[in-house]
């Protein structure tokens, strides 16, 4: 690791004054992707400010219709929410299953989405649920947050507060990990909003990060059960491939755990 | 069998520190006025390198020294050595190319190191490496077997034409010839043994200090067999005279075959160390692990068994192609040799064998042994003909496995082997037992129910342990003997050392070795300590690998205590005036059989030191040494069976159980044995379903983190469930066969047996990974 | 260069470091703890498991400047004096460890499965659970005993407190 300036941030509007006096700043949150990256020498930021004991990015909130996730909660505290587990059983399932116990209890799931590494669980969850991310300067929209490989609509020095998730009628995550890394090869979030709507988005699988998944949306739409999408052809075209998983392989994943996915929604 | 003795399940004496935190592995020395080296390596897998230019790397703060590749060849520090020399079939020598420690002039594979950076802190030598420039002239690299044998290939070194090292063969060329003309069903199958990279979880690491006073070298370091290292480092890299160098290998973290070899890395820190004048240490991390620790495996070959109309074998033909890497390694040249095709006979009744191995060199890692060495390669290779040859002639796989065992022994097979005794049937019979075999068809059509691919695989195992005697394996090649030592010392107040040439890193020999010495005197365990890791205070031994720790150690060590105990008798018999035929030893005492006449050891001992009344001409003292060269390896087998279940929506492998009935003849301390025969059936499993080493066609390692290279994990694997049935080894006092290695050797092909019977396509590759499996099924 | 003041073992310590610096290197480098191991540079073997108040974390991806103010347990702070900890007492027991390398991870988080668990711990789960934690020695089959093991004597030793 190249030497760096630690500050460790006292409120979100602490956290940009000091991330704006840095040269190269970055935020760090858990630190679960970003340390890694540091370690390898592969980012060299000047400054990092750390987020993750700003009260106000802390918690979780839900009202009405609406799960917020504020931005520095670990991924453990999202999984073991009585009222998560409530509202988006699927959500809380989600964050239960990313990297190991050691990783949830210090990854975030601002952190997750503002680095949207293409084989991220959350970002499947923000797209499908159509969630908004909120920051302290603006609320984004899933649909122009992610912008491909491990870029987002972030502007430098932004920082992701919280994610509104809306609360689902129906909505299931299935996942096949990688072997080695355990991030996702290919994972399917499956959501049938209240409205009736159907969305669905893939992470893992796609050469430009996370993606909808317009085949089992149409297939949900007329008829939400696993078999709907036995005849339903995910094309390999455009799909990651590498040692773990070729892209026809992917296309296949895509499809059954959109299946498991539905049948875990119920 | 006392409740300390042999046989007995002891917890380990080792544990206590490790639970608790105070293990001491070579990172954790510290010296005073300690600096770090850290390396620059190459990122190409074949260049010149024209120019090292560490200006500025030399203004940087902290930082003590560049030391490049020239200099070192400059101060006449010796190549990298390997070991055994192998003669091809034309008689000639193999053919090796240098291998220099740090590269004065060529790298030929990704992480070679071409210079050190000596600094006070490790970020501090991170830090200036990036400033050294090397500058690289990239040559085309020829990154795997095929690339590296076709025409017109680049070529790593000028002493091996075509990159061949050795065309070496084994066998009755003629007699295989005649026998597949007589045959009435011929099998034949291609097979990849996998790439491996060890991953022991402690990365190698080397202290190394220079006494300027007393011209006296010390290096602490991550070795399986420090009294080898340092042979190896002064008699042929030159670093110092054996009695100016003291190695010592203290806590180390797992080796499995990756810590036996004397690597770049020790050797420059012993030489930085006299060079800037201060101790330096050097600790690797895992990528470094992955790009410069010795891999494993990696095997080509193509395999032809032929059958009688009864389905008995007539006779094997093998052809292998081995990747050795771009250098050979300390041991490399032995094992796809003479550890690998005298195993091909498996536990078969084969009459005519023959072998040829082509050595290649390749612009990758140097490839070495890694747990099994050779045998797994051969196992894997006669257990999936078994297995192809029973569904191809529409037998069950157990019976022909059955019709075809050797049940005589001695049996001497036509690849050099003279198994000395074994019991395949009661192996075999134990798993299937275990396993309910007769209920897999009904277990097999309810999963078909579930949806599920549900598949039985058998694996009948056979290996050599034990490597000896020295006599034969020199006249094979090798560059030293496979003998081990021990040096047994009653102190005058009883208590015993025992000093063993074999090293401990994992294997529990602290306590495994106790029992031995608890089981003969009658002594509680807490009296005995295991010395070892250290030259200066243990004779000359040879190490610990492949499965010998026990059969020759173990030996060596109650051949010393055979000495012990005659001199005790005779004390003994002087001190209680008895006739020293009528002295047995009993619970730590030495009794005239049939009287209430005793002596206790300590008693014993302390009239061995202070020599007032010893037999007449009698030394003083109480320590014997001796050094046992075994007269036959031992031979290990077992039979292995796994049940599992594929999801054919994924390719995943789910297990459903897995089986293991091994033979080891005695054992001492059976927990520790179970723990061996776990960690090899995960290694083994590994390398079936998970672990596999990938380059691209530059040369470039695709698995070089743990982000992509699979290691299996606790969800990865099942419980076992283990057996053992027991024939003597009549090679040895203890009739101890070794177990570290069996699990690694047998389990590979128990999975992928499984897994193609259940998908019903025999076509699949190490490792069966979802991906790969899922495409067997569904093309 | 910054001070770092934490709480590691139950003793307060105030130790100068570079602020690159991991909490694994200010345990091993300043305080000599060195029972807390390095097994990867990817954040994936666990060998460096620690207790940052009261939550197993791996200590390699964490800046020493990140533990400020915590409370710091390691392998050498589990112990009570010379009686070990039911997790420790279990390893040694079921022979769940061979080369010990990973062995202070491996404990540090299997006790932390335990706290979460309680006694509704099966096989399955506590496989699951060791996903960040690498063996190579042991193939896990001890250590999913030792685990099973604790976690009984962790409950009746509760019970009894």
């Amino acid at each position: 690791m190249y030497e760096t300036n630690y500050h460790r941030a006292s409120s979100v509007a602490d956290a940009a004054a000091t991330f704006a006096k840095g040269a190269e700043s970055k935020f760090l949150a858990g630190g679960q992707t970003l340390l890694p990256v540091m370690k390898q020498r592969l980012a060299a930021p000047s400054d990092v400010i750390d987020l993750s004991k700003v009260q106000e990015m802390i918690g979780i909130e839900v009202s009405g219709d609406t799960v917020t996730i504020k931005a520095a909660t670990p991924h453990y505290d999202v999984a073991q929410s009585d009222a998560v587990k409530k509202a988006i059983p699927a959500l809380a399932n989600l964050a239960s299953g990313i990297g190991d116990p050691a990783v949830r209890y210090r990854g975030t799931i601002g952190g997750s989405l503002a680095n949207n590494d293409p084989a991220a669980d959350y970002p499947a969850a923000v797209l499908a649920l159509g969630a908004v991310v909120k920051t302290n300067k603006r609320s984004i929209a899933a649909e122009d947050f992610f912008k491909g490989l491990f870029s987002t609509a972030l502007e430098d020095g932004e920082i992701i507060t919280a994610v509104s998730f809306p609360v689902p009628a129906k909505a299931g995550y299935a996942k096949f990990p990688n072997p080695a890394s355990r991030f996702a090869l290919t994972g399917v979030f499956v959501a049938k909003t209240k409205s009736g709507d159907v969305r669905v988005a893939a992470t893992g699988a796609s050469q430009s990060g996370v993606m909808r998944v317009a085949p089992i949306e149409q297939a949900l739409k007329a008829n939400w059960a696993a078999s709907a999408l036995d005849s339903v052809t995910i094309p390999a075209s455009g799909l990651l491939a590498d040692i773990h998983g070729s892209a026809d392989y992917r296309a296949n994943l895509v499809k059954v755990m959109g299946q498991r996915a539905v049948t875990a929604a119920g | 069998m006392g409740v300390e003795g042999i046989g007995a399940r002891v917890v380990r004496k080792e544990d206590r520190r490790f639970i608790t935190g105070q293990g001491r592995y070579v990172d954790d020395v510290k010296m005073v006025g300690m600096s770090y080296a850290h390396f620059i390596r190459s990122p190409h897998a074949h260049a010149k390198v024209k120019g090292i230019d560490s200006t500025e790397a030399m203004k940087m703060p902290g930082v003590i020294a560049v030391l490049t590749g020239q200099q070192i060849v400059d101060d006449k520090v010796g190549n990298l050595i390997c070991g055994w020399a192998i003669t091809s079939k034309d008689g000639s020598p193999m053919k090796m190319g240098a291998w220099p420690a740090m590269a004065p002039e060529t790298v030929r594979f990704v992480g070679q190191a071409v210079a050190v950076v000596i600094a006070e802190t490790k970020n501090q030598a991170k830090d200036a490496a990036e400033a050294v420039v090397v500058d690289y002239e990239e040559l085309p690299a020829a990154a795997d077997i095929k690339a590296a044998i076709k025409p017109g290939a680049p070529q790593l070194h000028p002493e091996a034409p075509g990159n061949i090292v050795y065309d070496w063969h084994l066998g009755d060329e003629a007699a295989v010839k005649d026998a597949f003309s007589k045959a009435a069903n011929v099998v034949t199958l291609d097979l990849t043994n996998n790439r491996l990279v060890p991953n022991a979880m402690e990365p190698r690491a080397a202290v190394a200090h220079y006494d300027q006073a007393e011209e006296h070298y010390t290096l602490y370091t991550t070795s399986q067999n420090p009294h080898v290292a340092r042979l190896v480092l002064s008699a042929f890299y030159n670093i110092a005279p054996e009695h100016k160098l003291r190695v010592i290998a203290p806590d180390v973290g797992g080796g499995f075959g990756s810590k036996i070899y004397i690597y770049p890395e020790e050797m420059v820190a012993l030489w930085a160390s006299k060079k800037v004048g201060r101790p330096v240490k050097w600790t690797g991390d895992r990528s470094e692990a992955f790009l410069t620790d010795a891999h494993g495996r990696d095997h080509v070959s193509k395999a032809e068994m032929a059958l009688d109309k009864d389905n008995k074998i007539l006779g094997l033909r093998v052809k292998t192609h081995a990747n050795f890497g771009a250098y050979m390694s300390l041991f490399s040249s032995a094992v796809p040799t003479y550890l690998y095709a005298t195993l091909l006979s498996g536990q078969y009744v084969i009459p005519a064998i023959y072998a040829e191995v082509i050595g290649v060199y390749t612009n990758t890692t140097p490839v070495d042994a890694y747990r099994g060495a050779g045998r797994p390669e051969a196992s894997y290779l006669i257990e999936r003909m078994m297995e192809t040859a029973a569904r191809q002639l529409k037998v069950d796989p157990a019976e022909l496995r059955k019709a075809n065992f050797i049940t005589a022994f001695p049996y001497q097979t036509p690849v050099i082997m003279a198994y000395d005794i074994g019991d395949f049937h009661a192996s075999i019979d134990a798993a299937m037992k275990a396993i309910d075999y007769a209920g897999f068809p009904a277990r097999k059509a309810k999963a078909k129910a579930d949806g599920k691919l549900r598949g039985i695989g058998l694996s009948c195992y056979i290996e050599a342990c034990g490597i000896a005697p020295s006599k034969a394996v020199g006249s094979l090649g090798a560059g030293v003997g496979l003998w081990e030592s021990a040096e047994i010392r009653v102190n005058p107040v009883g208590t015993i050392e025992v000093l063993t040439g074999s090293h401990s890193h994992g294997q529990g020999h602290e306590t495994t070795f106790c029992q031995i010495i608890a089981e003969r005197l009658g002594v509680p365990i807490s009296q005995v300590s295991i010395v070892h890791g250290d030259t200066d205070k243990v004779q000359f031994g040879m190490g610990t690998y492949g499965s010998r720790s026990l059969a020759v150690g173990g030996t060596a060590i109650v051949k010393a205590m055979e000495k012990v105990e005659a001199k005790a008798k005779k004390i003994a018999a002087h001190a209680l005036e008895a006739s020293e035929s009528d002295i047995v030893i009993e619970n730590g005492e030495f009794k005239v059989t049939g009287t209430d006449k005793s002596i206790a050891l300590p008693m014993v001992a302390l009239a061995a030191y202070t020599a007032h009344n010893l037999p007449d001409g009698m030394e003083p003292g109480l320590k014997e040494t001796a050094f046992y060269d075994p007269t036959n390896f031992t031979f290990p087998a077992g039979a292995y069976i796994c049940e599992l279940e594929v999801d054919p929506g994924t390719g995943k492998t789910s297990f459903v159980n897995f089986v293991a009935a091994d033979d080891f003849g005695r054992l001492i301390n059976p927990m520790i044995v179970e723990g061996q025969v776990h960690g090899g059936l995960a290694q083994g499993i590994g390398q079936a379903l998970l672990e596999g080493a990938v380059y691209d066609n530059t040369g470039q390692l695709v698995t070089a983190s743990f982000m992509d290279y699979t290691m299996p994990r606790a969800d990865d694997l099942p419980s076992f469930q283990l057996s053992h049935t027991t024939t003597l080894c009549p090679g040895n006092p203890l009739g101890v066969k070794g177990c570290g290695e069996a699990g690694a050797i047998g389990a590979s092909a128990a999975v992928i047996n499984a897994i193609t019977d259940a998908i019903g396509n025999n076509k699949l590759e190490m490792p069966a990974t979802p991906d790969r499996v899922w495409h067997a099924i569904h093309g | 260069m910054s001070t770092v003041k934490l709480t590691v073992n139950g003793k307060a310590v105030s130790v100068d470091v570079e602020d690159r610096t991991l909490l694994v290197h200010l345990l091993r480098e300043n305080l000599n703890l060195t029972g807390t191991h390095v097994g990867c540079d990817t954040s994936q073997c666990g060998a460096c498991v620690v207790h940052v108040d009261g939550r197993a974390v791996k200590s390699c991806t964490m800046l020493a400047g990140q533990a400020a103010g915590s409370n710091v347990t390691t392998i050498e702070g589990l112990a009570k004096g010379d009686e070990l900890h039911p997790m420790q007492a279990a390893f040694r027991d079921n022979h769940g460890l061979q080369c010990g390398y990973c062995t202070p991870g491996m404990i540090m988080s299997a006790v932390d499965i335990v706290h979460r668990h309680g006694g509704k711990l099966d096989e399955e789960t506590v496989r699951h659970e060791l996903e960040g934690n690498i063996c190579r020695c042991t193939g896990y089959h001890n250590i999913v005993k030792a685990v099973l093991d604790a976690a009984g004597r962790m409950k009746v030793a509760q019970a009894a407190e």
